[in-house]
């Protein structure tokens, strides 16, 4: 296992009470709802950041808001950290537990509790998926925008937890931009609820403050998202090109002109082999590089804005451009790339990076990007949020080859830190969770992260609730 | 992800198989939102990813089964819709398959549970022995109440439950012979007779006899066939399960030495599966590997077999089809379009279910052994299809039949007894007037 990252040392004083907090526990939640048993906690031990691991605790899988509150209640009470969790798919091991922690997990509570067309809005349970939102309303005519990769899978609790975006969010902005109120649990259990069907609240907007918190201000068990209504028609484009620079070039021209597509995704010649074994969507494979250019609208909109984008690619050398012709390849081009990730499963490991960069740097980055992982001997598949910069190298490695794997994170510090460098920052969407908490300070300066720490301390006094993730772990004020 | 077992451990070549198969997963969690138990129970202990990870703690760590990895992996329906959602291509069928052999070896299950599933495995798989013990049935039936009181006897109160209250008789389709086609002879095939089909369903094989010779096909149904073996398979019974395929094997052999086959016909979705899966389970057997391998590629769906035979397109019907795919089919076998576009072709207007992606809950033996998390499936699956407002249901599994015939008033029928009826057919006797 990897060990560059270091956790929190585990307060003695709650593995010492281990029996009796199980015990207490047990009082507070059905039998089918705790975790506790040394062969059952295994496979908490670990999110989507699958290079590291720490056994809970406990789990608690509670099916309401009041017994979220009770736990909570608890854990304060006797210091006990907790670790939120959503579907366990966070790329940056936000969701990794810790010794001395329970697990709070959300997944029972996944039911849609509303859906209101009047005022675009469903109110939903923090452990429904992403998707589940889409597919309730779909028949209807409205979708929710964000669209993480993982949106099949992920939760909408983890995503208000990560702010995460997707390759939707060009046009329709990401989870903050979506979210229109929650129902918290604080850390001592008090329930609190922020925000509503109303696009603004009175007060201090403690719901953008929550949004991208990491589940270190409280855990969310409710939320109200806004609908939207289905564009009447969507294509996907495919646009091949010689060079990654041409790709990146023409990227920046786009956005440039003024014209906003719904999704620019981009594609390397890697990314594209892997994602072609796995969907069958008929990726180009002659080219270096490719993008996935979404337009929608009515069929005059999406003609005059690719007829404009055209142009644009043509100006860069475009080798190759197709229209998916129906809606079951439409389908099987985002199936393709949405299931990245997983499929690069089917040549190596792989971390993936998230920094997001300046637009004209796009280029400038991919290069030194591929400099960086040729320098460590290793290789790297470019598949990424082109339209806003949001960039994902994954680095492929070998899990089981210790060196390797230590090469594959330092090569990853450095691409962030570069992306830093260019002008950007180190997480577009996947949250800082432990992966990227010792680069904070290569983003922030001291003021800046003791600004943020104190909103933390604010919510959070004794730092119980995911406690090894974002900040860096020295320089921490006093719990 | 990473892996730690030792050489010694991968001289195993099951060990060394699933140490392949982990090395393949990278924990996404992709798989969890498409499992039915994870859907219905929301714990990752009952979802793939997390039998994946009990499953490799267990191995890696050479322990024996213990109560909780029986637990989670018992719960698994082996449905699939795991390995057709895993992106990088997680080979979990087999990676569970040597969970439940391990299991098997290696654990003491309590008294009842070891005596139920002895009954199962003594019973279904032969014919004889289950048309009578259904008889059987009859006398216990009034006993089913006191029995789904006690937790331990419920999967007893199940079996009662899903018998069917009257029994078909015995089916010429089942008896040893060769069936002539109607028609000029365009090719020839061997049918599966199976073992629990032939008792609670015989329609299913004779309107595929009819079907076949109606276009040509002469059908052999090969002396001392019998269970393809899933149904021990899937118990980790892999003594008693190779059995059954090696003497699947020598008779399908014997037959292609002696005629030829163009196919194996299947029209139980989940002998298939388990059928083509014959190469792999018998891969470490000398004798046998080779000519499984050639059994496997042979072994065909009958709607696979009849999309090669390009049936005449029918004019359309006023008959709404719910098309439910069991998840042999589609998820097993890789079967999608093929039954559809046969019903679609013979005139039935189709429509897909929602969710259909998830299983019913029948899974083998899963619903007398699982019964209440079975139920919450198939009430999930009959709102899915009801909702679709058909007026009749197709399926391609007769386990599926059994347990959704059991919640609906739908009828179901088997995709071949309606393609059967259009192409000249007797009118199945429970599809409504028009």
């Amino acid at each position: 296992m990897a060990d560059t990252i270091s956790f929190l040392k585990p307060r003695d004083a709650v593995l010492s009470r281990r029996a009796a907090i199980i015990a207490d526990l047990t009082e507070l939640l059905p039998p089918e709802c705790l975790v506790h048993e040394a062969r059952e906690l295994v496979p908490f031990e670990t999110d989507a950041f699958v290079s590291y691991r720490r056994l809970p605790l406990a789990v608690a899988l509670p099916k309401t808001t009041a017994q979220v509150a009770a736990v909570m209640k608890y854990c304060h009470r006797y210091g006990i950290p907790v670790v939120p969790r959503g579907a366990g798919t966070s790329l940056s091991g936000g969701a990794i537990p810790q010794e001395d922690a329970v697990v709070l997990g959300l997944s029972k509570m996944s039911r849609i509790l509303e859906v209101d067309y009047a005022n675009r809005t469903a109110t939903v349970q923090a452990g429904v998926t992403n998707l589940n939102i889409s597919e309730a309303v779909g028949v209807d005519g409205f979708f929710y925008a964000p669209d993480p990769s993982s949106q099949l899978a992920c939760t909408i609790g983890g995503n208000i937890g990560m702010n995460s975006g997707g390759a939707h969010c060009l046009k329709y902005g990401v989870t903050t931009n979506n979210l229109l109120g929650v129902k918290m649990v604080l850390v001592d259990g008090t329930v609190i609820e922020l925000g509503g069907k109303h696009l603004d609240a009175a007060g201090y907007d403690l719901l953008g403050l929550v949004c991208g918190s990491e589940g270190q201000l409280g855990i969310v068990t409710e939320a109200v998202v806004r609908l939207i209504a289905k564009p009447e028609g969507a294509r996907p484009v495919l646009f091949g090109f010689d060079t990654s620079e041409h790709a990146g070039a023409c990227v920046a021209d786009i956005i440039g002109s003024g014209i906003i597509p719904v999704a620019i995704e981009f594609m390397d010649k890697p990314a594209i082999e892997i994602c072609e074994a796995f969907a069958h969507a008929g990726y180009p494979l002659d080219v270096e590089a490719l993008l996935i250019v979404e337009v929608e609208g009515s069929e005059a909109e999406m003609e005059a804005m690719l007829k404009a984008i055209v142009e644009i690619a043509g100006r860069h050398g475009v080798k190759t451009v197709r229209e998916s012709q129906s809606a079951t390849e439409a389908a099987l081009i985002w199936k393709g790339r949405k299931s990245a990730f997983g499929a690069t499963g089917r040549i190596a490991d792989y971390i993936c990076m998230d920094g997001t960069v300046p637009l004209g740097k796009l280029s400038y980055v991919l290069n030194k990007t591929s400099e960086i992982v040729d320098r460590f001997g290793l290789r790297v598949a470019n598949v990424f949020h082109a339209g806003d910069g949001n960039m994902h190298p994954l680095i492929l490695f070998n899990a089981n080859d210790p060196e390797d794997a230590a090469r594959a994170e330092e090569a990853g510090n450095e691409i962030l830190k570069l992306c830093v460098d260019a002008g950007g920052c180190l997480t577009g969407e996947h949250g800082v969770g432990i992966e990227k908490r010792d680069l904070m300070r290569h983003q922030y300066s001291e003021a800046d992260l003791n600004q943020q720490m104190a909103v933390r301390y604010a919510f959070d006094e004794g730092w119980i609730l995911n406690p090894s993730k974002v900040f860096p772990l020295d320089g921490r004020p006093a719990a | 992800m990473q892996t730690n077992f030792t050489l010694a451990q991968l001289a195993d070549p099951h060990v060394a198989e699933s140490e392949q198969i982990l090395r393949r997963c990278v924990h996404c969690g992709f798989c969890t939102a498409t499992c039915p138990t994870y859907v219905t129970l929301g714990n990752e202990l009952d979802s793939p990813r997390g039998r994946i990870y009990l499953i490799k703690d267990m191995l890696e760590n050479g322990r024996p089964a213990d109560e909780e990895v029986v637990t989670h992996i018992d719960r698994c329906l082996s449905c699939l819709a795991c390995v057709t959602t895993c992106p990088s291509g997680v080979d979990y069928m087999h990676l569970v398959d040597h969970a439940r052999i391990h299991i098997e070896n290696t654990y003491r299950r309590p008294l009842v549970d070891r005596l139920i599933r002895n009954l199962l495995a003594a019973v279904l798989p032969y014919p004889a022995r289950f048309r009578a013990a259904l008889a059987l049935a009859k006398l216990g039936r009034p006993f089913a109440p006191l029995l789904k009181r006690v937790q331990v006897l419920k999967p007893l109160w199940a079996m009662l439950d899903l018998a069917p209250k009257s029994v078909a008789g015995i089916s010429g389709s089942a008896a040893p012979g060769t069936h002539a086609p109607e028609i000029e002879k365009r090719g020839r095939v061997a049918i599966l007779s199976g073992c629990a089909q032939p008792v609670l369903d015989p329609g299913i094989n004779d309107a595929t006899l009819r079907l076949l010779a109606r276009f040509g096909i002469e059908v052999v149904v090969p002396e001392g066939e019998g269970c393809c073996g899933a149904l021990v398979h899937h118990m980790g019974r892999e003594e008693q399960a190779l059995d059954f395929a090696r003497r699947n094997v020598d008779i399908w052999t014997r037959e292609i030495d002696n005629g030829g086959l163009d196919a194996i016909i299947i029209t139980a979705s989940g002998c298939g599966t388990t059928i083509k899966d014959y190469g792999h389970m018998l891969r470490l057997d000398p004798a046998y590997a080779e000519k499984a391998a050639r059994i496997s590629n042979l072994a065909k769906d009958i709607t696979e077999y009849l999309s090669t035979l390009d049936l005449p397109r029918l004019e359309p019907k006023r008959l709404n089809v719910a098309y439910h795919s069991a998840c042999s089919m589609q998820h097993g076998q890789k079967i999608t379009m093929a039954p559809k576009n046969l019903l679609k072709a013979a005139g039935f207007t189709v429509r897909d279910p929602g969710e259909g992606h998830l299983c019913c809950g029948s899974a083998g033996t899963y619903n007398i052994l699982q019964p209440e998390i079975s139920a919450q499936l198939k009430a999930r699956k009959v709102r899915n299809i009801e909702a679709t407002k058909a007026d009749v249901i197709a399926t391609g599994n007769i386990g599926c039949i059994t347990q959704i015939a059991s919640g609906t008033a739908i009828p179901i029928l088997h995709t071949v007894e309606l393609l059967d009826w259009a192409y000249g057919g007797p009118k199945p006797e429970n599809i409504p007037a028009r």
